[in-house]
């Protein structure tokens, strides 16, 4: 017996929804699987990934607080991927805003007012932008691969950052510890709700949600996106420019993973230290991907992944399950998701082998 | 069912028969009982509509489809045949009317990799380079394929074919790349192949063609055969009824352009070179068309024709704005959405992935040629919000005008069959109404009745005082609906001359180059 993929004369409307849940189940048991080989109890340990986190008030706060620079970056790598540019580079993008955003407090510590915390989400914007624009426009004139040139400039940053943390920025006051001062309150993003650790970060990932779903959905230049992801030559017909279109998704991505940056350094550590790094502009892609870069999906898929995060601290404390397995979770959510995306074009099909073929 | 019984005794014996072949697809009967039989060294002809079940036949005999029902013989012997593999093992060889060659790969890399076997990469070479000189293909292994013309490509799938020496060859639309002369010399070789005793399979909807080639046809309409019959018996008119089952309207042409009406399209001293080592550099191209004028532009593919169709359109953004004026206004530095403004419309050669977007559906794929013009109003607002009900009744209005058949609301652009898209792709301009057409190919790939609509729709454009250029390989098709002839060869352009004026024979020195540099593609 062998197994074949027979191609679908349309695409399967029903799997196109039901893949994400397949590839989530699929994710389930394959977990299960691990934690019974690691010679845990699967059951015990799903049920503190998945379902724990969600029965306590803080730790759902906690869901949010890491789901919200998910979603930010996610959201604006949806327009690079659907427009095939490969963006795997908002790790760095997301470092540069929040390095840029903190440049205020840094140089300005005293300055304080109303204007301070737009300017600095700004700054923050504008510096993820910048550092994005690096790749597209090695891409757009030189065709350099910005899988490369986007990946490479995320070392650049976090040892950029790394050294102005230690070096010149280091607060003289904090005991050798690397960091910058901490910010004075006017440049510190509030929480959501009284004394609680949620920031405003949450809300941007809401609007950003609503306005890049409307963007991609319903206007022209969500629709040129699309096109020149599928079809650049096409596009050239319809009179779109990808050079430009690169540039344009580079630059949205970049503020999106900027302003997601420095909401972090403003709004949970509220100074720029050496513990910024911590891998969401990488998770922010299967993020992206799980959300089918559909902005809504994708809002659905951050909720998803922090959920996997928290559990994961959960599991380690309570059942003493390394981190690792967390990472090795979103590996095989990754995995299948791109796997069983294949079902929407293919069917499964068992047949008896084929007689070899003649001359082959 | 009937069978010519006459012809079956003459040539030797029968080769294949296929008896009872039904294929069902879901719901759809792709064959339906359908019965063929080929005799030792004759040509037999295929014919039917897109979709009329020829693919479906000639993949099942070639081994990449089974049957739900049906018997194969060969050579009096039941067989079934799993797979391509098995095909070739039997004796069966198969042309593509897609060539599956790669560019980068020289001609016998190609080859060599088709076959599959052990055999050094030079001996292939010299077989083929034998081979070809032998049959009158010239081929030199040691080319790569990218610099190759399409002819030349097409000679790489024939002898590819003939390496492997075969009983039966199936050619699927061989001659729809080639010039008038390359065609002559396919058909010498046809005819010495199956002197050879070989038989051969001969897929086309250029019924002149299989008139002159075919002894034996098989017509196919809606999976069912319909007839078979010797097509030397036949007009062209009553072969082609006999397939679309109706009477096809003959395209009418009236003369209604004058040397007084405007200009609408100039075009002046063009000349356009391209990084791209594949591209044909333009050279010093001028032509005017005039409102109520077709100009057809004839000449073998790859010698400027998607260059020059670029550069009009816009795609390729030329640096002088003299170079292309449409009505009156200089347009050479205007991009493909202004010159849309202007009153032009352009239909290019591909029609997936660049007359539409394969994954998209047919209104989206609307949107993609018109969402510049500004008075459709698909979109409004600083925000270019698409007002997506108005832009889907559009193109139901469109699927309507050109009769755009399909299964599903709004599918995406590849689930139609070619003509059905082209109808789409062509409707999708005219209506518009512009007053500047320039199509490139429209009916290539296209069935015998979307073609004739495709042209008369033209004609009435042109009829209602616009502006239009044909650019095509189909000379049948350019003398149909042209009132004046023109010839690219090697990236310029003949003077146009006067249809009625301009001959096959004339047309093809032309198509060999002015300068008696023939087939020269200089980049």
């Amino acid at each position: 017996m062998i197994i074949q993929l027979e191609k679908r004369p349309q695409r399967s409307a029903l799997l196109s929804i039901l893949s994400p849940f397949i590839a989530l189940g699929l994710t389930l048991v394959a977990g299960a699987i691990m934690f019974s080989l690691l010679g845990k109890n699967p059951f015990q340990a799903l049920y503190t990934y998945f379902v724990q986190p969600l029965t306590d008030p803080w730790t759902r706060e906690q869901i949010i607080i890491k789901a919200t620079p998910l979603i930010l970056i996610a959201s604006g790598l949806a327009v690079c991927f659907r427009s095939s540019n490969w963006n795997i580079g908002a790790e760095g993008q997301y470092l540069i805003g929040g390095m840029f955003g903190a440049m205020i407090p840094v140089y300005f510590n005293e300055w304080s007012g109303f204007a301070v915390l737009p300017l600095i989400l700004i700054m923050g914007m504008i510096g993820g932008a910048l550092y994005a624009f690096i790749p597209a426009i090695l891409k757009s004139r030189f065709g350099t691969n910005e899988i490369l040139t986007s990946l490479m400039l995320v070392y650049v940053a976090q040892q950029l950052v790394d050294w102005l943390v230690r070096g010149p920025w280091r607060n003289p006051q904090g005991f050798g510890f690397p960091g910058t001062k901490e910010f004075n309150d006017s440049a510190v993003l509030p929480p959501l709700w009284e004394s609680g650790d949620a920031h405003y970060g949450a809300a941007f990932a809401v609007v950003a949600v609503i306005v890049m779903w409307f963007v991609l959905s319903r206007t022209l230049k969500g629709f040129e996106v699309t096109v020149l992801g599928e079809s650049p030559r096409a596009g050239r017909f319809a009179g779109f420019d990808s050079k430009k279109m690169t540039v344009f998704a580079f630059l949205v991505s970049g503020a999106l993973a900027g302003l997601a940056g420095i909401a972090e350094v403003s709004g949970s550590a509220e100074k720029l230290d050496d513990k910024l790094s911590l891998g969401y502009g990488f998770a922010a892609i299967i993020v992206a991907f799980l959300g089918r870069l559909n902005p809504l999906g994708i809002l659905a898929a951050g909720l998803i992944l922090a959920l996997s995060y928290i559990g994961g601290e959960e599991a380690q404390i309570s059942m003493g399950i390394s981190d690792r397995a967390t990472r090795v979770f979103q590996g095989l959510l990754l995995f299948f998701v791109l796997a069983s995306d294949t079902l929407i074009h293919y069917k499964i099909k068992l047949a008896r082998r084929l007689p070899a073929a003649g001359g082959a | 069912m009937a069978q010519d019984s006459a012809n079956i005794a003459g040539e030797g014996g029968v080769l294949l028969t296929a008896s009872g072949i039904t294929k069902i697809f879901g719901e759809l009967k792709a064959n339906d009982n359908v019965d063929l039989t080929v005799n030792k060294g004759e040509i037999h002809a295929l014919l039917g509509e897109n979709g009329a079940g020829k693919s479906t036949l000639v993949k099942i005999l070639f081994g990449s489809l089974q049957p739900t029902e049906g018997q194969i013989e060969w050579e009096g012997r039941a067989v079934t045949i799993p797979s391509p593999g098995a095909a070739r093992t039997l004796g069966i060889g198969m042309v593509f009317q897609h060539f599956s060659l790669f560019d980068a790969l020289t001609v016998a890399e190609n080859i060599a990799l088709s076959l599959g076997s052990n055999t050094p990469i030079d001996e292939i070479g010299e077989a083929a380079r034998k081979l070809s000189n032998e049959y009158g293909l010239p081929l030199d292994p040691d080319a790569h394929v990218g610099d190759l013309s399409v002819g030349e490509r097409q000679r790489i799938e024939i002898i590819r074919c003939l390496l492997q020496d075969p009983a039966l060859i199936i050619l699927d639309e061989p001659t729809s790349v080639l010039t008038p002369q390359e065609a002559d010399k396919l058909f010498e070789t046809l005819e010495r192949l199956a002197g050879e005793g070989r038989s051969i399979l001969y897929i086309s909807h250029r019924l002149e063609e299989v008139q002159r080639l075919c002894s034996r046809a098989t017509i196919l309409r809606h999976g069912r055969v319909v007839d078979a019959c010797d097509p030397r018996d036949e007009t062209a008119a009553s072969l082609a009824s006999k397939m679309v089952g109706e009477e096809i309207d003959v395209v009418h042409r009236e003369g209604t352009s004058s040397a007084e009406s405007d200009i609408l399209l100039s075009v002046q001293n063009l000349s356009m070179s391209f990084e791209n080592p594949f591209s044909v550099a333009l050279k010093e191209i001028s032509l005017d068309v005039r409102a109520g004028e077709i100009i057809g532009i004839a000449g073998v593919a790859g010698n400027g024709q998607s260059e020059f169709f670029n550069a009009v359109s816009g795609e390729d953004v030329h640096e002088s704005a003299d170079s292309v004026s449409i009505l009156g206004t200089k347009a050479g530095r205007m991009d493909i959405s202004q010159r849309r403004n202007l009153g032009a419309a352009f239909v290019p050669e591909e029609r997936l992935g660049h007359g539409a977007v394969p994954t998209l559906s047919l209104s989206d794929n609307l949107l993609l040629a018109r969402h510049a013009c500004e008075d459709d109003g698909f979109t409004s607002g600083g925000l270019k919000t698409i007002s997506a009900r108005s832009v889907r009744s559009r193109s139901e209005k469109i699927i309507k005008d050109m009769d755009v058949r399909m299964s599903g609301v709004n599918p995406p652009a590849n689930a139609l069959s070619g003509g059905n898209l082209q109808k789409f792709i062509v409707g999708r301009e005219l209506d518009r109404e512009p007053r500047v057409l320039v199509v490139n190919q429209p009916t290539w790939g296209v069935d015998a009745g979307a073609a004739a609509k495709i042209r008369q729709a033209l004609i009435d454009l042109a009829e209602r005082g616009s502006a239009i250029v044909v650019i095509s390989q189909d000379l049948d098709e350019i003398f149909e609906v042209s009132d004046r002839i023109a010839v690219m060869a090697d990236g310029r352009l003949s003077a146009p001359e006067a249809a009625s004026g301009m001959t096959r024979e004339r047309i093809g020195l032309l198509m060999a180059g002015m300068d008696g540099a023939a087939g020269g593609a200089a980049a």
